[in-house]
């Protein structure tokens, strides 16, 4: 069955037509954590799409909130069933004390990766009492192309428990060094588990 | 025939009402093939809206690549006439990380930003190696005001020509009160080989 407006078709044959305007930022996923170990993106599974279909992506992490103190981390897929695509990333730190003792902006060598198929830290010591949680976005780059390396850039604001304790942040950026296709991202935590939190997949047109 | 649910209008006289879907709308994607030198958005011009019908605008940069090595890609706007020369006031700091795990660190560069007309830069120095490219994103502020400095910010990340990874932060104000309606990518030498701009407005 199809709808038709003052002599314009609004929808037929189970979709909109092309001419509705819809929006151009798309929600694809929502996982929530449930003491889970990772959320992963995956496409093609469970209705994810992570493809050519869009030229961006954007995640948006909300409220994430570990069992135990730990670092958030990412990793990407390039192949395989594994998260470990080399990357080689920039990372750095603004800061800012509860007590207000101490405040500033520092690039953190031991939060970035050269060549590294290791996790990317998107938030250090993230706290794990009743309050405490971190939450930002992340922007992948043309995932499915196979002729140039995969930019992703995000930005973590969170609650660290560790170091005085307080807001402090994350600004992280980088390319998968590879110029296979990304179709996975996982979000997890370097000990323990992701207790609760959101995390959305939008695809920009 | 309209559409009225519980007292809200759905859809009437053969489109939805406001509000009904998203409010980041595409406008316009421009796409090099290594003939030019810039990719230029100009309101009322090829589908482009650069105007008052939005109070924002986003330009989504994708994989660019230059035909030479070592090149920038800037950003200028125009405030009336046929030039792409607003004044400018901005900042500029990076981001750096070498693949072999050297030149950690985080730079304001006086260099780069700008007090002036000249164009801006958004990526420094990208690498034309077959696999180098850089990519980010552009906001723009209000650009119909014709009361209020036009701000924008961008965040770009590049695979520098020496083999970095280089995250580039910017932001300023087009020091006029002229509406701005018209946004040039550029490259400083040599043609930009691919790569793609989107414009967004956003409601």
């Amino acid at each position: 069955m199809g709808l038709i407006s003052n002599g314009t078709t609004l929808l037929d044959a189970g979709s909109l037509d092309g001419g509705v305007a819809t929006g151009d930022m798309i929600l694809i996923k929502t996982l929530a954590a449930s003491n889970s170990s990772a959320l992963s993106f995956v496409h093609g599974t469970s209705s994810v799409v992570l493809d050519g279909t869009y030229k961006e992506y954007l995640f948006k992490y909300i409220n994430i909130h570990p069992t135990e103190v730990a670092q958030l981390v990412i990793n990407f897929r390039d192949g395989g069933s594994n998260f470990d695509a080399t990357k080689t990333s920039t990372a750095y730190n603004p800061y800012h004390v509860e007590d207000d003792t101490a405040a500033g902006l520092i690039y953190r060598e031991a939060w970035d990766l050269a060549q590294s198929t290791g996790d990317q830290i998107i938030a250090q010591e993230l706290g794990a009492a009743a309050d405490e949680s971190g939450s930002g976005y992340l922007h992948l780059f043309n995932p499915a192309d196979t002729t140039f390396v995969t930019h992703f850039m995000g930005h973590t604001a969170y609650y660290q428990q560790l170091g005085g304790g307080g807001p402090f942040g994350v600004i992280y950026a980088g390319y998968c060094n590879t110029t296979t296709a990304i179709d996975g991202v996982t979000f997890k935590m370097s000990a323990g588990n992701l207790s609760t939190g959101t995390i959305k997949l939008y695809g920009i047109k | 025939m309209g559409l009225i649910s519980n007292g809200t209008t759905i859809f009437d006289a053969g489109a939805f009402a406001a509000g009904i879907g998203s409010s980041m709308t595409f406008i316009k994607k421009l796409t090099a093939d290594g003939s030019g030198t810039n990719l230029t958005f100009v309101n009322g011009s090829s589908g482009v809206v650069i105007d008052s019908t939005y109070k924002e605008y986003i330009f989504i940069i994708n994989n660019i690549h230059h035909e030479e090595a070592d090149r920038n890609l800037s950003v200028n706007f125009r405030d009336g006439g046929s030039n792409y020369d607003a004044a400018k006031i901005t900042t500029f700091y990076y981001a750096r990380h070498g693949e072999d795990d050297g030149s950690a660190e985080l730079v304001y560069r006086g260099g780069t930003d700008t007090v002036g007309t000249g164009a801006q830069q958004l990526m420094n120095g990208i690498g034309n190696s077959a696999d180098d490219c850089g990519s980010g994103y552009l906001h723009l502020f209000d650009p119909a005001s014709t009361s209020s400095v036009k701000h924008f910010i961008a965040t770009t990340n590049i695979m520098q020509d020496n083999v970095q990874s280089v995250e580039h932060h910017i932001a300023g104000f087009c020091n006029v009160t002229a509406a701005i309606d018209a946004v040039q990518f550029s490259v400083n030498s040599g043609n930009i080989d691919s790569g793609t701009i989107s414009l967004y407005g956003i409601a």
